[in-house]
């Protein structure tokens, strides 16, 4: 049995950096797990990736508008959360994401045109799961919390030291998944690290109506998990936090669960309202508490950051912007047989004979086509 | 050769299957010292190591969406669920995850697991120990769904689900667990996907599968020992993918066609075969389809099974409907290419 202490999330949020920007002393209990100041290149290659990541994000939305995707789920202002965390796994870990949390994915190397293909509707997953160590993006909740136990036990059962990420949202915690997840990976002993990121929503319900707990963290220590709590619109922290709770689990201490505190400054989806149940007072002092703010004036105070190499960054995150909208504005090619060839590793008669009767459908189609572009 | 049960030869194929591959992996509550609560895991665990036959938590869906995460690094796990309706809570995971990751991720992430569920009732087991759930599973495309009800298919469709790159849903018949064969192991049967004709006749075709074959095949005997009916008796043993072809061929020769479920007969397994028959067979029919199953009822207290599962005399009963004075006129069944024509 662990000493209940050791499990005991920080009593505040874990804080590096306050939000003008200016370094914190994190408290005692943060010296004590070893969080401290990340090293300056380490947050410039943080700050650089979530100037990227908001650019992709907000042309994402911007597509949206455009029709080009059936939905969006916007992670502005939950920047530190998406890139921190993945800048700080290895090659050999294993990343189990949302449907939110395309920014993570974006930052971890995967091309945008491939993270968009589930909400492009092209199909549901674009990317190669187990070239990128990435699970598909998971539209239930919580269901991957369990999926990330098993990863993770598998991770180590290979003999690797490998460790297993999971993303999951406010919402998501009181799904009987993420309590099973948990106790797994618990019981199991498994390398796996749970970042709630909680951003005060589920679509419109807000955190009072979700849990009596007062802070998420807290749901660990039952289960016998290392938990903590952390800012989540603080780079800094996030980076240190993720980083000590990687090297836990890598070392056979088990899981960890992480609560990031931050905030959605967009709506759940473009499909969804916010005025009908947030104010904007409450928006506007959370706008006060942007990551990138926070890091840009640390980094430029400092002296490690000068307008011109901002300006540069901006300007690569302007081109992969422009590229994606290029390669986004290009109708995607579907191939509707496609939808019989993966349903199945040895597809059933019945499926045979229905992939047949579609390929007449089109053969017939085509033909039909042809006689009308003849006439 | 010696007479085994359907639960030694389960045992064997676990056994059996855990030797030749360091990749399978047997998970489920109870399956470790205790050998599962109908003993197919016994001594598994003390043979292979509790990490190769592993108690988990009591959490069915935990213990189903572990094996996902297991099987996304190239292992083949092998669930126990313990009875029919434990596995409820499991559901999301095998209907949205198992079944679909294959295809959400266009083949790059199989799910070679077996799901093993001892279902359906005649045990005098209590309420939500009995459920014929194999309706729930065959609806969902991506399951395989496979029945045994021979200790020899027991093990044969066991290792053949286990070797697998498609989940298979293995749905053990608890009334069939000490049914003996005189069988040497390891043997190999038709593979999934293929029924058999149990017993052969001329004059109907009772099809069935799982805890309802060995019913079917009492009720043939009775049928012509008293009645001179002679009923062929088809078992399914997979209902996912089905095996029209043998139910077709059987059908045509005999003419009329019995279908034989335990589960409840709204929407269920038994509907499906039905419908399947008359849009194949319409034109060898010479009355219509008929099914024997379950009543539409929540499954009843161990007192009141009897009056629930479908038993000899409903099947006699429903056979007889079929006007069995009235030879059917097969010289107007057309042929293929006339019905196509």
């Amino acid at each position: 049995m662990s000493d209940i202490t050791e499990l005991l999330p920080c009593p505040a949020p874990v804080q590096l950096l306050a939000a003008d920007g200016t370094a914190v002393d994190p408290g005692e209990q943060a010296h004590a797990r070893g969080y401290v100041m990340p090293a300056p290149e380490e947050l410039l290659a943080v700050w650089r990736a979530m100037v990227v990541g908001r650019r992709f994000d907000a042309q994402a939305t911007a597509l949206t508008k455009q029709g080009r995707l059936a939905v969006y789920p916007s992670s502005r202002g939950q920047d530190a959360c998406q890139v921190a965390p993945v800048l700080a796994l290895t090659e050999q870990d294993w990343l189990f994401p949302t449907y939110r949390d395309s920014m993570a994915l974006v930052t971890h190397g995967i091309d945008p045109v491939e993270v968009l293909t589930l909400l492009r509707g092209d199909w549901h997953c674009g990317y190669d799961p187990r070239a990128t160590r990435t699970a598909p993006q998971c539209t239930p909740l919580a269901t991957q919390a369990v999926h990330a136990a098993g990863a993770a036990h598998g991770l180590t059962r290979r003999g690797t030291d490998g460790i297993a990420l999971c993303l999951i949202g406010d919402g998501a915690t009181s799904e009987g998944d993420f309590h099973e997840g948990l106790n797994f990976a618990a019981v199991f002993e498994a390398p796996a690290v749970f970042l709630v990121q909680n951003n005060k929503y589920a679509i419109s319900v807000p955190l009072a109506k979700q849990t009596k707990a007062p802070s998420l963290a807290y749901k660990g220590v039952g289960y016998g998990v290392r938990s903590e709590q952390v800012d989540g619109n603080d780079p800094a922290a996030m980076l240190a936090v993720m980083r000590q709770a990687y090297a836990h689990a890598r070392s056979g201490h088990g899981p960890v669960l992480v609560e990031a505190h931050t905030y959605r400054m967009e709506a759940h989806t473009n499909a969804d309202d916010a005025t009908r149940y947030r104010t904007a007072d409450e928006v506007d002092r959370w706008t006060g508490q942007d990551p990138i703010v926070r890091l840009q004036a640390y980094l430029v105070e400092q002296g490690h950051l000068d307008d011109a190499r901002i300006q540069e960054v901006r300007d690569e995150a302007d081109a992969l912007a422009a590229d994606l909208r290029t390669r986004m504005n290009a109708e995607p090619t579907v191939e509707p047989l496609e939808l019989f060839d993966h349903v199945y590793a040895r597809p059933t008669p019945q499926l045979l004979e229905q992939r047949e009767m579609v390929r007449s459908e089109l053969d017939s189609h085509v033909t039909q086509q042809e006689m009308e572009s003849a006439r | 050769m010696s007479p085994t049960t359907y639960a030694k030869a389960l045992n064997t194929a676990l056994r059996d299957a855990l030797t030749e591959d360091p990749d399978v992996l047997v998970l489920g509550e109870d399956v470790g010292a205790l050998g599962g609560v109908f003993r197919i895991t016994d001594g598994l665990t003390r043979d292979f190591g509790e990490d190769r036959c592993v108690d988990t938590p009591l959490a069915e869906a935990g213990i189903a969406g572990f094996a996902v995460g297991l099987a996304m690094q190239g292992f083949r796990p092998v669930v126990e669920m313990q009875f029919d309706a434990f596995g409820y809570p499991a559901f999301e995971q095998v209907v949205s995850h198992i079944a679909k990751m294959r295809n959400r991720t266009r083949g790059a992430l199989p799910m070679p697991i077996t799901i093993r569920i001892p279902y359906a009732g005649g045990i005098g087991g209590v309420e939500h120990h009995c459920d014929s759930s194999e309706g729930y599973y065959v609806h969902t495309p991506g399951l395989h769904v496979v029945t045994p009800t021979t200790p020899a298919d027991a093990y044969s469709l066991l290792r053949e689900s286990i070797a697998s790159d498609d989940p298979v849903v293995f749905m053990e018949p608890k009334s069939q667990y000490y049914a003996k064969a005189e069988i040497e192991l390891p043997t190999r049967t038709e593979p999934i996907g293929q029924a058999v004709v149990r017993r052969e006749g001329a004059d109907v075709t009772l099809i069935t599968y799982g805890p309802q074959v060995a019913a079917a095949l009492k009720a043939a005997e009775v049928a012509a020992a008293e009645e001179d009916w002679d009923v062929e008796v088809v078992d399914l043993r997979s209902l996912v993918p089905f095996d029209d072809a043998t139910v077709e061929a059987s059908v045509r020769r005999t003419g009329r066609a019995v279908v034989l479920a335990e589960a409840q007969g709204f929407a269920g397994m038994g509907a499906e075969i039905a419908a399947r028959v008359q849009e194949r067979c319409f034109h060898s029919l010479a009355a219509p389809v008929l099914r024997v199953t379950g009543l539409d009822i929540p499954y009843p207290p161990p007192k009141l099974e009897h009056t629930h599962l479908p038993g000899i005399d409903r099947v006699l009963d429903t056979i007889a409907r079929l006007q069995w004075d009235d030879e059917p006129d097969l010289t107007h069944a057309p042929d293929e290419q006339e019905v196509s024509a």
